[in-house]
């Protein structure tokens, strides 16, 4: 969320360098309250964010049964790394998160195009794209689950009538984790098209009225004016789906559990399992290793986007 | 603005005022129903229908007998997520006052003697069979009570198939495969497996324990000192025999999406000739789906290397226990519950609600006369004293894993060597969790 703050924070600053030292002034704006005002947000920012952070980074380097903790340093992760599963789950969230980033990217931006342009019945064709995010990932899940079953499911049975044999979408191995991208692509695409839909409208009209005045082609004012100035968008875009990407379970759980045996795993996945045999110490450190991971790709990702909007 | 002020303040006054006198009177109501109203208590059972309907059956004839308790059913998820959730409960100290869960290794694993109240100066504890004592049982004390029978893990098969093509029951493994061959080639699936519910997967496995113990009787106690392994014989056959039917082709085309209420159905309608599953669940879905089929299907222990090592696994049946949480009158309520659960009139409504798998493990409960087949079968077995109990009654240590690695094994993903070894390592985090020595 931060990252986001600081994208929008980070735009208007650039028209307004000519305004004298911000930082006398937001010194004079904390002024404004008493320190008393801070309390109540500052006791459920500690209830709620900071002991539970530092509670889990404790329960990280314990052996938790829920009934009695015992300390036993760094060996939750040792083992969470030494576990044989966890190469591959890693492997499949990266490649989650990476396929569905650009797909949600570049459909999302041919959609906002195609939204934002002169269509009868834009504003229902809108919100058609955008009621798939409304819907509960769990509901689209078992949905989905059922749409893709080899043998009942309606997509196989389409292709049949072409003569088509549909592939075990969920059951291949090979396939199990594609077909799920594809599913949460689908369910996701309303926001990447809804945040550069905001992107492409906010565009001021000037820029389109000159190009037309010097006679510019429509090919030419998508790439020279269109495709650039909506370049925050494009790290809104990046930065929500590659966060949800990377810590994505509920629609994987919801339609494969992981399986065909680890086939479809990834690391929330893996986390989550531990967690239900029992290993409360072992997930804890699972939890800790993916909230660095995060960190560790969104940072640069972020500075990189914010540092490209600035230039903009 | 003062006077702005001063209304706000009233108004605060009267909020709070009025929120008192309702907390007030919230106490005062609570204390009251526990004087002279009936005592409430509530009994937490799993969400499948059989075990619902159980519970309601027993709770109504349980509030007959003694109308000053009322009882609240609550339900909650089988499987892993049930798992946590009691140990949640128990933990938080917001445990029904009776509830519903597994015996053996789980039981264990919510450390009884600090959580559970100790039940073994009830009078229905001499009732009980001295195998199941074991598996409610610490050295602490003894904490829970039969609820239902006990059933038995093998190879359901239909009859009618293997009347029509003259085979027998195999009793080792090479004449099962040569039965498989011989039933595919009349064009009925051999072999039903169903991995769309994970949990059948380990169906294979696990009922090959039996089979193991014979070869070798201090097996679990090895396993569980970290001598014994599945990468080792006579273990390792579980997860040959699972991968030798996905590769001589015995599965159903739909092994991979296929649910266990698909199975039971193949198998009931002569589709599929043989399921590897458990007696309880077949039965149940039978008596559910179709229940013409149940005199047709029958029951054999999972076929060893040797005919003379093929031995039935049989699983106790889960328990009601109370938590340490439950005290007073609510605690007297609870074992009152619990005893009926145990008496001649709670077992005739459990075997009302739901067909026993299997035999009971409490002298109080019979099975009824006109026993189904497969119920026949297991009980010979017992009789012929060719019946081993499941690997969780006799070691704590089950890798968490088993369900995907399984299913890995069973649908030509990897290796039964390769399974075996992941297994293994498995198992190792599960007994390190549980602070065993050796590991």
């Amino acid at each position: 969320m931060t990252d986001l703050r600081q994208t929008n924070a980070a735009r208007p600053s650039t028209k307004t360098t000519s305004r004298p030292r911000p930082s006398r002034t937001r010194r004079q704006r904390r002024s404004i309250y008493p320190s008393w005002f801070y309390i109540p947000a500052a006791a459920l920012y500690i209830v709620l964010f900071a002991v539970p952070t530092f509670a889990s980074l404790y329960f990280s380097l314990t052996r938790w049964t829920l009934f009695d903790v015992t300390f036993i340093g760094f060996d939750n992760f040792v083992q969470f790394f030494s576990d044989p599963q966890l190469l591959r789950s890693f492997m499949n969230t990266v490649v989650f998160a990476v396929v569905t980033s650009v797909a949600k990217v570049v459909l999302g931006f041919a959609l906002a195009v195609l939204l934002t342009s002169e269509l009868i019945g834009r504003g229902y064709l809108r919100a058609v794209t955008f009621f798939p995010v409304l819907v509960s990932t769990i509901g689209v899940g078992l949905t989905f689950k059922a749409l893709l079953d080899p043998f009942d499911g309606i997509v196989n049975g389409a292709l049949a009538v072409f003569g088509i044999q549909g592939p075990g979408w969920l059951t291949d191995p090979n396939l199990a984790l594609l077909s799920v991208a594809v599913v949460d692509v689908w369910k996701g695409l309303g926001i990447a098209t809804l945040v550069y839909i905001a992107g492409i409208v906010a565009i001021p009209q000037d820029y389109f009225e000159a190009a037309r005045v010097d006679g510019a082609s429509s090919w030419n004012v998508f790439r020279n004016i269109t495709f650039p100035l909506s370049w925050p968008a494009t790290g809104t875009v990046i930065i929500l789906s590659v966060i949800g990407g990377l810590r994505s379970f509920d629609l994987i759980w919801a339609m494969t559990k992981g399986g065909p045996g680890f086939s479809s795993d990834v690391i929330a996945s893996v986390i989550y399992k531990q967690y239900q045999a029992g290993f409360y110490g072992l997930s804890t450190a699972g939890n800790v290793v993916l909230f660095i991971v995060v960190t560790a790709v969104m940072i640069p990702i972020s500075r990189l986007i914010n540092k490209r909007s600035l230039d903009v | 603005m003062s006077s702005i002020f001063t209304t706000r303040r009233s108004m605060a006054l009267i909020a709070g005022a009025a929120l008192a006198a309702v907390t007030l009177a919230g106490c005062s109501t609570a204390d009251g129903s526990s004087a002279d109203g009936p005592v409430e208590i509530s009994y937490l059972t799993t969400n499948g229908d059989d075990s619902i309907a159980t519970g309601e059956a027993l709770i109504a004839a349980f509030e007959k007998e003694n109308p000053d308790v009322k009882v609240t059913l609550n339900t909650r998820p089988g499987g892993a997520e049930g798992d946590n959730l009691v140990k949640t409960q128990l933990s938080t100290g917001e445990m029904d006052d009776v509830f519903f869960y597994n015996t053996g290794s789980l039981f264990q694993a919510l450390n009884p003697d600090s959580t559970l109240v100790d039940l073994s100066d009830s009078d229905w504890v001499s009732d009980v069979t001295d195998g199941f004592k074991e598996v409610v049982s610490t050295d602490g004390g003894t904490y829970g009570a039969p609820l239902g029978a006990s059933y038995a893990g093998g190879i359901a098969y239909n009859k009618k198939v293997f009347a029509d093509l003259g085979i027998e029951i195999p009793t080792d493994w090479n004449s099962l495969v040569a039965a498989a061959q011989k039933i595919k080639a009349a064009g009925v699936t051999p072999i039903e497996q169903t991995y769309g519910d994970t949990w059948t997967s380990q169906i294979f496995l696990l009922t090959d324990f039996g089979n193991v113990l014979k070869q070798d009787p201090k097996w679990a106690e090895d396993y569980t000192a970290n001598k014994a392994k599945f990468s080792d014989e006579p273990a390792l056959d579980g997860f040959t025999h699972l991968q030798q039917v996905y590769d001589e082709g015995l599965l159903n085309a739909d092994f991979a999406s296929a649910t266990a209420a698909d199975g039971t159905a193949a198998l009931a309608d002569g589709s599929a000739a043989m399921y590897p599953m458990l007696s309880s669940f077949v039965l149940s879905t039978l008596m559910q789906n179709s229940p013409d089929a149940v005199s047709n299907i029958g029951f054999f222990a999972m076929p060893a290397e040797n005919a003379s090592d093929t031995t039935l696994t049989v699983w106790e049946p889960s328990a009601v226990y109370i938590p340490k949480t439950t005290e007073g009158a609510e605690l007297d309520a609870a074992k009152k519950f619990v005893a009926f659960v145990n008496s001649p009139e709670g077992c005739a409504v459990q075997v009302e609600n739901v067909v026993p798998g299997g035999p009971f493990s409490t002298s109080a409960c019979s099975v009824p006369g006109d026993t189904p087949a497969l119920v026949a079968d297991i009980q010979a077995y017992i009789d012929a004293d060719k019946s081993a109990a499941a690997l969780e009654f006799l070691s704590p240590v089950k890798g968490p894993n088993l369900e995907n690695i399984s299913i890995e094994v069973g649908s030509g993903i990897s290796s039964a060597k390769d399974g075996a070894a992941a297994y293994d390592d498995d198992v190792k985090k599960q007994a390190q969790q549980l602070g065993l020595k050796g590991w």
